[in-house]
């Protein structure tokens, strides 16, 4: 594995609303090194999207407000930077694929007229019509879509959604971005063309050695995707480690409990892993932000907030159960 | 044991400007009391369109639809009001199932109101105890949907669902649009819910897993046709159509073990056709690795493989008469 | 049954509600004229500085002067003040908005909930192709050609108006309605077998009120502006009452030496007109629901 690439230090960010104010990220740590396909695994509401909303400088303000923390890429911190200099790095070193392929794709121009202006203005330098022509087609066969010609020349809806999200890839890597982020790209698809997709995807990435921090829900496609993987909980990162390890042994009752909650194809009925619901971002429990949920909960858990430390190796977790 | 629901060479055709869309094209499948059914596709399987046609929303283009051994193959309209009392659904999507405009109360009291069931204070109380079961505290009566979680509102859906008493309710992938801790926690509600009322539940859903946990039997329907028919056990240690090892194959599991249950050697390939469109003979023959001539001519016959285990395929059966 | 009973719960939803409709102040300056018009309205008797004005009142010596403190917009030609006349003239412009919708919207909202519903029948073709028949005649024409025929005056304008209005009502709800008969929520109420009413004026109508409310607002003032119209050729409303549209109309004849005969009314129309546009796109974000 390469250096550091991204790394999120401590960041906390706040909604305001009519009520209060929304305590959304409560210190986010996370770190991705070149060439590692990162997995962040948690349930809706987590604040999965808001952290990549702060990545990309694109969380909306207001009501949204970064109060702490730090987000280095190649070691430069995004939150400091000019508009223009954010502008430069968004879309060319770090691109986006989203959950909606069809909100992504503007319906009235065609897959050419939006693919090739990616490329023109992801490219460093002014390219000709033709060169740029030429790379279009090329990122479409990098996707494996038939008949390059005639999709350029289509238009979104004319497209089935498995192939609008391979074109919102061959989009997105186009500019042969350093990261690549994706925020639950194969949920709306079925499931069949779901693992096409994410065969695709991992054999491109890992040819251009591209870093992917890959959004999911479904712990299940985080393990085909991801080597490294990161679980989130109410704002928090309370887990993370290298994949194989995560999945043999989860350490955070809040892993455990979602994993025990995943329906088996080995059958054996389904466990209520976690009880209860996700807290309300007005008030968050103190401390451990899992601890009205949590079987394993001490008085200390409400105390204080368990810091994320490495347990076996580089497999870290937030939870006192671990650090003694 | 009578079933409760038999569907019979049920087809629906829905004609629009692009061509007629082949949804369902001819099934035929029935549901014994107490049992639970997992009707498993992807998109354009036709699996929705069977559920809306049983419960009434659809008419059928042609077969029949028999609830206790009537026919009720008419809209919903046209049906008396003991059935609408008799069958109902819980719809996928609980954040459009339930009127934003409405209080948690009045959605529930609305089917005790339309069955004039008990007196003011007696659907007050029902309403109550509907929210008991469902493990939501009372005081959501006077809340609006909007300000219910996700899980909670189609703990409401499914409140609803249950306040007539029905004897089969239609799940429409109940759980697909939710967390899984939340999803655990609405399955094993359901399934106790239908061990002490004895429900029967015609499960539809794309999520396979889910099914080996739930459904006594399960049946793959792939654009409009069922592809294979079994007891839920058998289904997944011995799946036959090509479709359904290409489905379990396709599946992300969490543990080593899971992936042993996957078919070895089957990758996923091809788009899911067009319904307007759909290809001749079986419908899955351009995305299959096991296919031969006969397959786009003709389309496969059922055969019966194990017991209650039906395919819909040219691999088997007859292959001593090729 | 199931209806908040609780102050409390009230007064919490009403603290929301504003919050919500405070936080673009656009709609805030669109309230807050349509309260001040509707105030000087209400109370112009007591509030206008020469009440005795309003109707047939002439005093040649103070006749067309000019702003002053005695008369902070002027007096027009028969030395009547043009302040006194404007709060009474916002209550002939308010009382015809008022009207004409109170009139057009409940006919035009049930059509458009059973042309919706029943999208696709012989009863929604019937209805629609009404309506598109009296969208076709703008009202400001018809409302001309009825007060030209018969005598002009507010009433015939105000029914001429209602005449052509409806439809409007009728395609907003059609539009609304046919989409939400597919929402499952609809489908719901009618698998458990609820009445046709019921489905039409408790599932669907409800979803229905934020646009019906903003587009009445947008409609207040569309109706004023017409009524003026309407009154300044002469068709409307007729001397003495003090129309703000009649007033425009005489004042115009004193352009430009005495403009303020003409501009103060004019200015009137305007924040009258203004605030109702204003307050429509408020009623929207007051009717937004919020997720959790």
């Amino acid at each position: 594995m390469g250096d550091v690439l991204l790394d999120i230090r401590d960041l906390y960010v706040e909604f305001k609303v009519y009520e209060g104010k929304l305590k959304v990220l409560n210190g986010v740590f996370l770190s991705v090194r070149e060439g590692q396909r990162v997995g962040l695994v948690g349930e809706a509401g987590c604040g999965k999207t808001t952290t990549m909303k702060c990545v990309l400088r694109i969380l909306p303000s207001p009501p949204g407000r970064i109060t702490e923390g730090e987000i280095l890429f190649r070691g430069e911190d995004i939150l400091q930077m000019p508009p223009r200099k954010v502008q430069l790095i968004r879309g060319r070193r770090i691109s986006m694929i989203f959950q909606d392929p069809t909100a992504a794709l503007n319906p009235v121009f065609t897959i050419g007229d939006q693919l090739m202006t990616v490329i023109r203005y992801g490219s460093r330098n002014s390219l000709p019509k033709k060169e740029i022509r030429q790379r279009a087609i090329k990122a479409l066969q990098e996707v494996q879509l038939p008949d390059p010609e005639r999709i350029l020349a289509s238009y979104p809806i004319q497209l089935s959604g498995g192939m609008r999200q391979r074109v919102c890839i061959a989009m997105a890597l186009s500019t042969e971005p350093e990261l690549l982020i994706a925020d639950e790209p194969t949920t709306n698809l079925d499931v069949t063309i779901q693992d096409q997709v994410l065969r695709l995807l991992n054999a491109l990435v890992e040819r251009r050695n591209t870093s992917v921090i890959f959004i999911t829900h479904s712990l299940g496609v985080v393990r085909e995707m991801a080597d490294w993987v990161y679980v989130m909980y109410a704002g928090n990162i309370i887990e993370g480690g290298p994949k194989e390890e995560l999945f043999r042994e989860p350490l955070h009752p809040y892993t455990r409990g979602l994993m025990r909650a995943v329906p088996k194809l080995t059958g054996g009925g389904i466990a209520e892993g976690v009880p209860g619901r996700i807290p309300d971002y007005l008030d968050p429990p103190s401390g451990c932000r899992f601890h009205p949920r949590c079987e394993h909960a001490m008085p200390r858990c409400s105390q204080e907030k368990p810091p994320f430390l490495p347990v076996t190796g580089e497999h870290r977790v937030a939870c006192f159960l671990y650090q003694g | 044991m009578e079933p409760i629901l038999e569907i019979k060479q049920l087809k629906k055709y829905f004609v629009t400007s692009r061509g007629t869309v082949r949804a369902v094209d001819v099934i035929s499948f029935d549901l014994l009391p107490g049992e639970t059914l997992g009707l498993v596709g992807e998109s354009g399987s036709g699996k929705s369109t069977t559920a809306y046609t049983v419960i009434g929303i659809y008419a059928p283009t042609s077969g029949k639809i028999l609830f206790r051994g009537r026919d009720i193959s008419v809209p919903v309209a046209k049906r008396p009001k003991s059935l609408k009392r008799a069958i109902q659904i819980v719809f996928q999507d609980p954040g459009t199932s339930l009127n934003p405009r409405r209080t948690i109360g009045q959605i529930l009291e609305l089917p005790l109101k339309v069955h004039r069931i008990g007196t003011r204070e007696e659907r007050r109380r029902r309403v109550a105890e509907l929210l008991r079961m469902v493990e939501l505290p009372e005081d959501y009566i006077y809340k609006a949907p909007h300000m219910l979680g996700g899980g909670e509102r189609q703990m409401v859906a499914i409140a609803r669902a249950l306040a007539t008493e029905p004897e089969l309710v239609i799940l429409d992938e109940p759980t697909s649009a939710l967390d899984v801790s939340i999803q655990a926690k609405i399955i094993n509600m359901l399934i106790q819910f239908q061990k002490e009322m004895n429900l029967a539940y015609l499960f539809i859903t794309h999520d396979l897993s889910l099914m080996r946990n739930v459904a006594h039997r399960v049946a793959i329907m792939y654009l409009g046709k069922i592809c294979e028919l079994a007891p839920a056990v058998e289904f997944f240690e011995r799946p036959y159509h090509p479709y359904t090892k290409m489905l379990l194959s396709s599946i992300p599991v969490v543990s080593e073990e899971e992936e042993k249950v996957k078919p070895e050697k089957i990758v996923s390939k091809g788009e899911i056709p067009s319904p307007v469109n759909p290809p001749p003979g079986c419908r899955f023959h351009t995305r299959c690795m096991e296919r031969n001539g006969i397959c786009s001519e003709a389309v496969p016959e059922v055969v019966e493989v194990g017991e209650g285990h039906l395919v819909w395929c040219h691999l088997y059966g007859k292959k001593e008469e090729r | 049954m199931f209806k908040s009973p609780q102050w409390q719960r009230r007064k919490e939803g009403f603290r929301r509600g504003w919050y919500k409709f405070s936080r673009n102040p656009v709609s805030v300056v669109g309230l807050f004229f349509v309260l001040l018009v509707s105030f000087l309205a209400a109370f112009a008797p007591y509030v206008a500085p020469y009440p005795e004005h309003a109707g047939r009142f002439v005093n040649f010596r103070e006749a067309s002067q000019p702003p002053s403190l005695r008369h902070l917009c002027g007096t027009d030609v028969f030395g009547r003040d043009i302040l006194s006349r404007i709060f009474f003239g916002f209550r002939y412009s308010l009382m015809m908005g008022v009207v004409v919708l109170s009139l057009v919207v409940p006919p035009g909202v049930i059509l458009g909930l059973i042309a919706g519903y029943y999208r696709g029948t012989w009863i929604e073709t019937l209805i629609m192709r009404v309506t598109d028949i009296f969208l076709a005649v703008p009202p400001l024409i018809l409302a001309l050609a009825v007060c030209s025929v018969l005598t002009p005056s507010v009433f015939n304008a105000m029914m001429a108006i209602s005449l052509m209005w409806w439809p409007w009502y009728t395609r907003l709800v059609y539009g609304l309605a046919s989409s939400l008969k597919h929402e499952f929520f609809v489908q719901a109420a009618e698998v458990t077998g609820a009445s046709k009413f019921h489905i039409l004026f408790r599932e669907i109508l409800p979803n229905c009120v934020s646009s019906i409310f903003t587009k009445m607002s947008l409609d207040m003032g569309w109706v004023i502006l017409i009524g003026s119209a309407l009154s300044f050729v002469g068709l409307g409303a007729q001397p003495p009452t003090p129309d703000l549209g009649t007033m425009v109309a005489d004042g115009a004849k004193y352009l430009p030496d005495q403009w303020w005969i003409a501009v103060f009314p004019a200015l009137a129309i305007m924040i009258t007109v203004l605030g109702f546009n204003l307050l429509g796109d408020g009623f929207r974000d007051l009717f937004a629901l919020e997720e959790i």
